[in-house]
């Protein structure tokens, strides 16, 4: 008996409804399956591609010296030349979006792979390794999160104001975003640790490093992704942040700055919604977007929400 | 017979710190030695709470004893050499309970077969490899065709525990420690399981330390049994004379609780505590139970009366015979060479 | 099967339980998964009957069908269950509640682990009182739950105690105590003592037995284990692929199984007697969902024929008493 669609012996004495799985689909079924299952993954993921692929392809129809000021006249209205019009400085507002959110896109994931990447190592040796190790850490972690992000941040940027650029900016962030990966990353790995395949693995001759790797870190693909979106998201939550208060790169088009400038200009009492209303609607998309792929990982990483079939 | 696994005074105690107000003495003063030359299949029964579980960690080296020592080819092995260790590592394989939890659900089957040859370099050629396998899976009876390539939950629980079985045979060990490793398989399928394991210890000359509380099944596979009870040898010696003929009245009461498949034999009637007192620490710990409790019980734990050459019974019932040192456990079981209890004892100091 | 109710003659002969052709299908996006697949028996009052089988064949489903506790996917497909003269499956919800505890209970497989640990015992029991209707005093409350108690081989001082400070015997106990206080008629059984050690084992089953003595009640125990079910049943039922294969008094089928399949497990049973040769079943069991047609068991049947794969047996009384599904007969 070669084929068994239906696992029935899997644990003797479980209640069948326990034991039905269904494994045997093609590849194409188990995908359309798992869309529908999780629309939060597919629509947040639908928007985010959508975006890059805008800011990849952007600037082949737009040219984006004009996000530089003085390319054009200032504060002109959306006409056919300018399609988002121009600020006080000249700037083409087409092309300025184009150019921004690469920039911001940018400060988002690397400081959320700084921060996961960061967050796995460290949880990985605080929750394997236990013991001292793994107060210090554990310590370090907590209190650190009590501090509040923004002001740390305020506080540095300030400091190097002159000095920001966009990777700058993600390094200053990066340096905040590892604290809750860690904390996600420690969990994980201490109920790993006891599990009997661990223990299996070592008595094949596997050791620690190669267990970490090979045996729990494929296991935590999930809240990896969960992590990383999250990390994301708030990285590119505080760079927006920073920028909207003048805290941000001065010399580089990026959508938050462009805000700033907005406001600082003026430009909501004057009437020129072409300055400060894209780059919003395009950051909405943006967390809109993160935020959907957040609560449809979530789903997966915690299968207590997940809906029933 | 050389003593490769040996358990010496081995207490284990959990709780009892700061922290925690409960002690629980898990095992207390256990030894054992195990060789390989000749191979034995030696059985330890309890109940939950018996200790045998913490004993397998012991011997494992998953759990530091309390006080005591494990020692592997004569040496302790928390502190052995990285070579001595891995040969340790490789030389006493396990098989654990769960045959759902032992598998990493990331990886096929063939995870668990490859890693250790890879790790212990068994192979040299992809070819070697898949011929080492195939021998393995077809040692425990299975197909390598309907096998290979699956996923742990496309196969049934005894699939996954004989391919268990396989892995921990391509080590090629000395000494395989079961954890009851058919209580979670299915009925019909145990059988096939425990005749694969009595083949290994047969055919490859592999010694098991079978662990369950299903005497019945230890009765079958086994030659030697030691029966636990909350953490103290209660008896132990050759499986025929215990189960057969119980000394000890925890044997007594266990033998005589399994239902047999005989309707016209039913449950003998069962005897009441004798209702001595209340055991302490040092007290028999089958006191508050035993229909034969006499105020020595209550004083102090009785020593292994070894009330015939191959066997030993922790109860005053047999004070008459003479009493061995818990050192001395291993000088009962089959393949011990004959000889003066002194003897074997110079031999090892 | 007809839909008319059987003429009874007097109480003694009604039976406790009269299940006809029940079907439980479990509806899966790939066909229906025949759990239950056209079971047919009776219980008779003061009787133990057993229900033997391994993993897939059905004996739990049976169980929570015969208290209306099957969920979707699940679904009580087709047959009757006649408690007494009540018609199990027409009841509503609300009077399938009120029967529930009152007239059928169950002790359901690991209940010891659903005890609610943050609620005394004593508090336990009278919530199953109160929850059908029981209106007395506190005094009495107390009398009758120190009664329930005294009953299941418990001290009285346990009805203060929490689950956890409880061993497994002494849970598994008060799970009886609150199957039984509303004194039903059935107590369904399934796989009580599959955590328990052999020796609490045998206590627990004693008690069951005491407690059945003691209320007139029938009892339907499910297992896998016959030597548990030869100590305990009267009457014993084989599951096999969802069908009962065979079905009769438990010394009779212990002394001479007919079908190949009871006889192949009872040949397989390891003895305490005599070291031997103890073989298991070759073969895997059918899958639910695709079986193959005739007679289930007859991919692993050392006797099977042609007509074994082309006709379903039927339950057919071979001996006074003796019910088998195998085309030898």
């Amino acid at each position: 008996m070669a084929e068994m669609p239906i696992d029935i012996a899997a644990t003797p004495s479980a209640p069948i409804e326990e034991r039905i799985t269904f494994r045997d689909r093609t590849p194409m079924e188990a995908i359309v399956a798992y869309c529908r299952r999780n629309p939060n993954v597919v629509i947040g993921l639908s928007m985010i591609v959508t975006l890059l692929l805008i800011s990849a392809v952007g600037p082949l129809f737009v040219d984006t010296t004009q996000a530089d000021p003085l390319s054009a006249l200032p504060a002109q209205s959306p006409s056919r030349h300018y399609l988002l019009g121009t600020d006080d400085q000249g700037r083409n507002l087409l092309a300025v979006m184009i150019a921004g959110l690469p920039d911001t896109l940018r400060i988002g994931f690397l400081a959320g792979a700084i921060g996961l990447g960061v967050g796995i190592i460290l949880g990985f040796v605080s929750g394997y390794l236990g013991g001292v190790v793994d107060a210090v850490i554990r310590i370090a972690v907590d209190t650190l999160l009590t501090l509040p992000g923004i002001l740390i941040l305020i506080t540095v940027a300030a400091s190097i104001r002159t000095f920001i650029s966009v990777n700058i900016m993600a390094l200053v962030i990066a340096s905040l975003a590892w604290r809750q990966p860690t904390r996600i990353i420690r969990a994980q790995v201490l109920t790993m640790r006891e599990r009997a395949y661990v223990q299996v693995a070592r008595r094949s001759g596997m050791n620690t490093p190669e267990i970490m790797v090979r045996e729990m870190l494929p296991n935590l693909f999930p809240f990896l992704a969960a992590s990383f979106v999250g990390a994301v998201f708030g990285a590119i939550l505080f760079s927006i942040g920073l920028e909207a208060l003048g805290l941000g790169p001065q010399n580089q088009p990026t959508l938050g700055m462009t805000i700033y400038w907005g406001i600082r200009f003026n430009a909501l009492l004057r009437g020129m919604w072409w300055w400060w209303l894209p780059p919003i609607i395009m950051l909405v998309v943006l967390f809109f977007g993160l935020l959907l792929l957040t609560i449809g990982l979530d789903e997966i990483a915690n299968p207590r929400l997940r809906r029933t079939a | 017979m050389t003593a490769l696994l040996e358990a010496r005074n081995v207490t284990k105690v959990f709780g009892g710190g700061l922290l925690t107000k409960t002690r629980t003495v898990a095992l207390e003063n256990f030894s054992l030695a195990i060789g390989n030359s000749p191979p034995s299949f030696t059985a330890v029964v309890g109940e939950s709470g018996s200790g045998k579980t913490t004993l397998a960690r012991i011997l494992l080296g998953l759990t530091a004893p309390t006080s005591g020592e494990v020692l592997y080819q004569g040496k302790d092995v928390r502190h052995m050499s990285r070579a001595e260790h891995r040969t340790y590592l490789r030389e006493v394989q396990v098989v654990f309970q769960d045959p759902y939890e032992v598998y990493n659900p990331f990886y096929n089957v063939d995870h668990v077969l490859e890693t250790p040859i890879a790790k212990f370099g068994l192979a040299h050629s992809h070819k070697e490899r898949r011929a080492l396998i195939e021998e393995a899976l077809q040692a425990v009876g299975l197909r390598p065709e309907e096998t290979l390539g699956r996923f742990p939950h496309q196969l049934s629980g005894g699939q996954r525990q004989r391919i268990m079985v396989a892995r921990a045979l391509l080590l090629r060990p000395r000494i395989i420690i079961a954890d009851e490793p058919v209580s979670m398989v299915d009925a019909s399928l145990r059988a096939t399981i425990l005749k694969s394991l009595s083949n290994l210890n047969q055919q490859f000359g592999i010694s098991f330390i079978y662990i369950t509380h299903d005497l019945t099944t230890a009765y079958q596979v086994s030659e030697n049994i030691i029966v636990l009870y909350r953490g103290a040898v209660a008896e132990a010696g050759d499986v025929e004379q215990v189960v057969q003929d119980p000394q000890h009245p925890y044997t007594q009461l266990l033998v005589g609780s399994i239902p047999l498949p005989d309707p016209h034999h039913p449950w003998a009637e069962a005897k009441a505590p004798a209702g001595i007192g209340t055991p302490t620490a040092e007290s028999c710990k089958f006191t508050d139970r035993c229909p034969y409790a006499m105020p020595m019980c209550v004083e102090q734990q009785p020593a292994l009366f070894r009330t015939d050459p191959r066997r030993v019974s922790a109860c005053y019932l047999y004070r008459d015979a003479p009493a061995i040192k818990p050192e001395e456990l291993t000088n009962i079981f089959a393949g011990t060479p004959t000889g003066t209890l002194q003897d074997h004892v110079a031999a090892d100091g | 099967m007809t839909a008319e109710m059987r003429p009874l003659t007097s109480t003694q002969q009604t039976d406790a339980l009269r299940v006809e052709e029940l079907r439980v299908y479990y509806h899966t996006p790939r066909g229906a998964v025949r759990a239950v697949d056209g079971v047919t028996f009776d219980l008779k009052p003061h009787e133990r009957l057993g229900f033997v089988g391994e993993s897939g064949s059905g004996k739990t489903t049976i169980a929570m069908a015969l208290i209306r506790l099957i969920k979707p996917p699940g679904k009580i497909e087709g047959g009757r269950v006649l408690l007494e003269e009540t018609d199990v499956l027409a009841l509503s919800d609300e009077q399938m509640r009120q029967l529930r505890l009152a007239d059928i209970a169950m002790v359901a497989q690991g209940a010891m682990n659903s005890l609610n640990p943050v609620r005394r015992v004593r508090d336990q029991i009278a919530d199953a009182l109160i929850d059908h209707g029981t209106r007395i005093s506190r005094r009495e409350m107390e009398t009758r739950i120190a009664e329930l108690l005294r009953r299941v081989g418990l001290k009285t001082e346990v009805a203060n105690m929490f689950p956890h400070e409880l061993s497994g015997g002494m849970k598994q106990r008060v799970v009886i105590a609150i199957a039984i206080s509303l004194r039903p008629r059935v107590i369904i059984a399934d796989e009580p003592t599959s955590a328990l050690d052999v020796v609490v084992q045998r206590q627990i089953m004693e008690t069951l037995r005491e407690v059945q003595d003691d209320l007139g009640a029938s009892v339907i125990l499910i297992g896998h284990d016959m030597g548990l079910m030869a100590q305990f049943v009267t009457r014993l039922g084989v599951m096999y692929a969802g069908k009962l294969v065979e079905l009769g008094s438990v010394t009779n089928l212990f002394d001479e199984p007919l079908h190949p399949y009871a006889q192949l497990l009872i040949g397989s049973l390891p003895s305490l007697e005599h070291k031997g040769a103890f073989e298991g079943i070759p073969g895997v069991p059918p899958s639910l969902l695709d079986r193959p047609s005739g007679c289930p068991f007859r991919t692993r049947c050392p006797h099977a024929f042609d007509r074994c794969a082309s006709e379903e047996p039927l339950l057919r009384e071979v001996h006074p008493g003796h019910w088998v599904s195998c085309h030898l007969y």
